[in-house]
């Protein structure tokens, strides 16, 4: 519609000239520590906990399958397609439902579940934070829509933090249509600043890192 | 300063309730910035700036080709780029859309853009319902009102006011518990989401490298608006861009502590394109709307054009002396506060509240705190020279220019300095306390001048007389 207008408005504030080339933009500015691994981990956790999400080192598999029975606790649960899961036999316990690939069911899976369940692409130490690619095995609404949220993460996934994220996936777009970093419980403060968790999100948020 | 500014500063002034919900939450702000930027926290907080100012320096002054390389970036992913001149142009697109798609059901996440160009009145004058689902947002959509704070919009409601809204809005059980409250938002706009037809968002960084539209919230408002509904719009000022994904390490971790004090913001979505082929879900449509409005004009002062760097945390706000005391709402468009002071007169003229950049102690916390160093007090000053260039040549300001013609020709002329002085001395209504705090009726501009501040009392002896006695 107005492409060219706008364009040509923006090069004659500038005084720039259609296809002119530009300057050398600043170097990028990326730093990333050396931290040992346990410490890392150790890190996300304090992390996490002290934004109020709960978090469990997983010794094993089993270790992990057991955690993560016990916060689901028989409650309607959809997890999804993370081979992570599979392997820690989450995907067949009962009342869990995986392997959706349609758009709307997937949607209104979510909407009804009491557990959401998924694997994490990364986990950045230095936030707490999860990171998840859309992918065929994870999908938008899992981590979104119920009100209880567990994250099953491999420890090698744990990077230092957002920069060490973005020197190894420096174009998250050519991957996926989208990536979202988690931080924490979805909370608000709107309302005299006072804290309410699980406003729109899930207020509950449990990390198993395995 | 006009009327209306002037009787909104006074309403705010007048309500002992309001000046301490303000002051509070300005002062949470502040001391949540601070702990979140201390140096063992955040050792390179002052590199990050200087990183922050010179990112955003070069993309503004290379936009149309950062702009370009934006565009190509979403369309090779399957999206859509629609520039706009103005509210007209984003309303149009938007309304032709939803008829195409007969779309009846609109969400909408939090953006200062639209609320720029009034896009819920406008979408809503054409019966198309469009939903704000912020809780902050949802409740001053209810009341009908205007955001008081660029990342707390319902800053200055009480919990008892939100109870009179939902009752009198939803016809719900009053409820004055602010979990419950919540709750109760929570339900029906869940319901909004399942059923919307089309989201809208705003974008806080558009990544030129990636095509990417970036979010940051805290609620998970945005990342259901941008992924539930079948078609996604994403609006945004076209100052918005940054040029490449790997900038974000620096824009995003100083958002969040200048917002909030938060290392990172719950979420931080990056979209590119509708959902690919082998993805579950997400939308089926992208589109990003690059709106001018005004943004232009301003890129086209080589001075003020840094106010474009803005990322609207809202930092300017809290530290301002000026919005703790007069609030969101006295100012005279949506945004408020130092950022607003400037950004106002550029995008609406300098005439349209002429006071506005006057309304400053110039005292500077703002810059201090801006997290890409805007130099608001400077442009402040550059605003309130124009402003009086403009009144010059509009014979606005006789008066005022009659009085320092006056003084200028006494200034030139020592024994009429002299004389004056001497009659000044002796007419000037005596002191209390060494200070003047009133002056008659009669007195004119000077009665407006000291209702807001004392002047001290005439010295019996001038300088010249005791330097002649000496």
């Amino acid at each position: 519609m107005s492409r060219e207008t706008v364009l040509h408005k923006v090069r004659t504030a500038l005084g720039r000239s259609v296809g002119q080339p530009i300057e050398e933009p600043p170097p990028v500015r990326l730093r990333i520590p050396e931290i040992d691994i346990e410490v890392r981990i150790a890190s996300f956790r304090t992390r996490i906990e002290a934004l109020a999400g709960k978090t469990h080192a997983a010794r094993s598999v089993e270790d992990a399958l057991e955690y993560t029975t016990g916060i689901i606790a028989g409650r309607i649960a959809v997890a999804s397609n993370a081979p992570i899961l599979r392997e820690c036999g989450i995907t067949a316990l009962p009342g869990v439902r995986t392997g959706v690939t349609d758009r709307d069911e997937l949607r209104a899976l979510c909407a009804a579940a009491a557990v959401g369940i998924t694997g994490a692409d990364y986990a950045l130490a230095d936030t707490g934070t999860l990171v998840l690619l859309s992918s065929r095995r994870e999908a938008r609404m899992i981590s979104l829509l119920p009100p209880v949220y567990i994250a099953v993460v491999k420890r090698e996934c744990l990077l230092t933090g957002l920069d060490e994220l973005l020197a190894v996936l420096p174009r998250p777009a050519e991957q996926t249509s989208s990536m979202v970093l988690i931080t924490g419980p979805s909370r608000t403060a709107d309302i005299e600043q006072i804290l309410v968790r699980g406003v729109h999100g899930p207020g509950e948020i449990h990390v198993v890192v395995v | 300063m006009s009327t209306l500014f002037d009787e909104k500063i006074h309403d705010t002034l007048a309500d002992p309730k309001l000046q301490l919900a303000i002051y509070k939450a300005t002062g949470r702000l502040i001391e949540e910035r601070r702990k979140a930027i201390e140096p063992d926290i955040c050792p390179d907080y002052q590199e990050l700036r200087t990183q922050a100012n010179a990112v955003k320096r070069h993309t503004i002054e290379h936009l149309d080709y950062y702009l370009e390389e934006f565009a190509r970036n979403v369309e090779a992913h399957g999206g859509k780029v629609i520039f706009c001149r103005d509210a007209e142009e984003v309303s149009d697109f938007v309304l032709s859309l939803a008829k195409e798609r007969r779309a009846e059901l609109i969400v909408k996440s939090k953006s200062m853009t639209t609320e720029e160009i009034d896009l819920n009145e406008r979408l809503e004058h054409h019966h198309l319902e469009s939903v704000e689902t912020d809780l902050g947002e949802y409740i001053i959509q209810l009341a009908h009102e205007r955001p008081y704070h660029i990342v707390a919009p319902a800053l200055h409601k009480t919990r008892e006011q939100v109870a009179d809204l939902l009752t009198g809005k939803l016809g719900v059980p009053r409820e004055t518990v602010i979990e419950k409250q919540t709750m109760i938002a929570r339900a029906v706009l869940r319901e909004k989401f399942l059923a919307a037809d089309i989201g809208i968002s705003g974008a806080n960084f558009l990544v030129a490298d990636s095509g990417a539209v970036v979010l940051v919230e805290n609620e998970g408002n945005a990342r259901l608006t941008t992924s539930a509904p079948k078609i996604h719009i994403a609006v945004a000022g076209i100052e918005k861009l940054i040029p490449r994904a790997q900038d974000l390490a620096v824009f995003l971790k100083l958002l969040g502590r200048s917002a909030t004090g938060q290392w990172l913001t719950v979420y931080t979505s990056f979209l590119s394109g509708p959902r690919r082929k082998d993805e579950i879900d997400g939308p089926e449509e992208f589109y990003v709307v690059l709106l001018d409005n005004g943004r232009t004009k301003v890129l086209a002062d080589r001075e003020k054009r840094q106010s474009l760097y803005c990322i609207r945390c809202g930092a300017c706000l809290n530290h301002c002396p000026v919005y703790r005391k007069i609030g969101g709402h006295s100012f005279p468009w949506v945004y408020s506060g130092p950022i607003g002071a400037i950004l106002t007169p550029q995008f609406l003229g300098v005439r349209h509240e002429p006071g506005l950049p006057f309304a400053s102690s110039l005292c500077g916390a703002c810059a201090e705190v801006c997290p890409v160093k805007i130099d608001i007090p400077q442009i402040l000053l550059d605003l309130r020279s124009e402003v009086k260039k403009a009144e010059t040549r509009e014979g606005t300001n006789r008066l005022e220019r009659l009085a320092f013609r006056v003084w200028a020709w006494v200034m030139r002329h020592p024994r009429i300095y002299e004389v004056a002085g001497m009659a000044a001395a002796a007419l000037a209504p005596s002191g209390d306390g060494g200070w003047v705090r009133s002056v008659p009726v009669s007195a004119g501009p000077l009665r407006a001048w000291l209702s807001q501040r004392d002047l001290p009392s005439v010295a019996p002896k001038s300088f010249r007389q005791m330097w002649r006695e000496r």
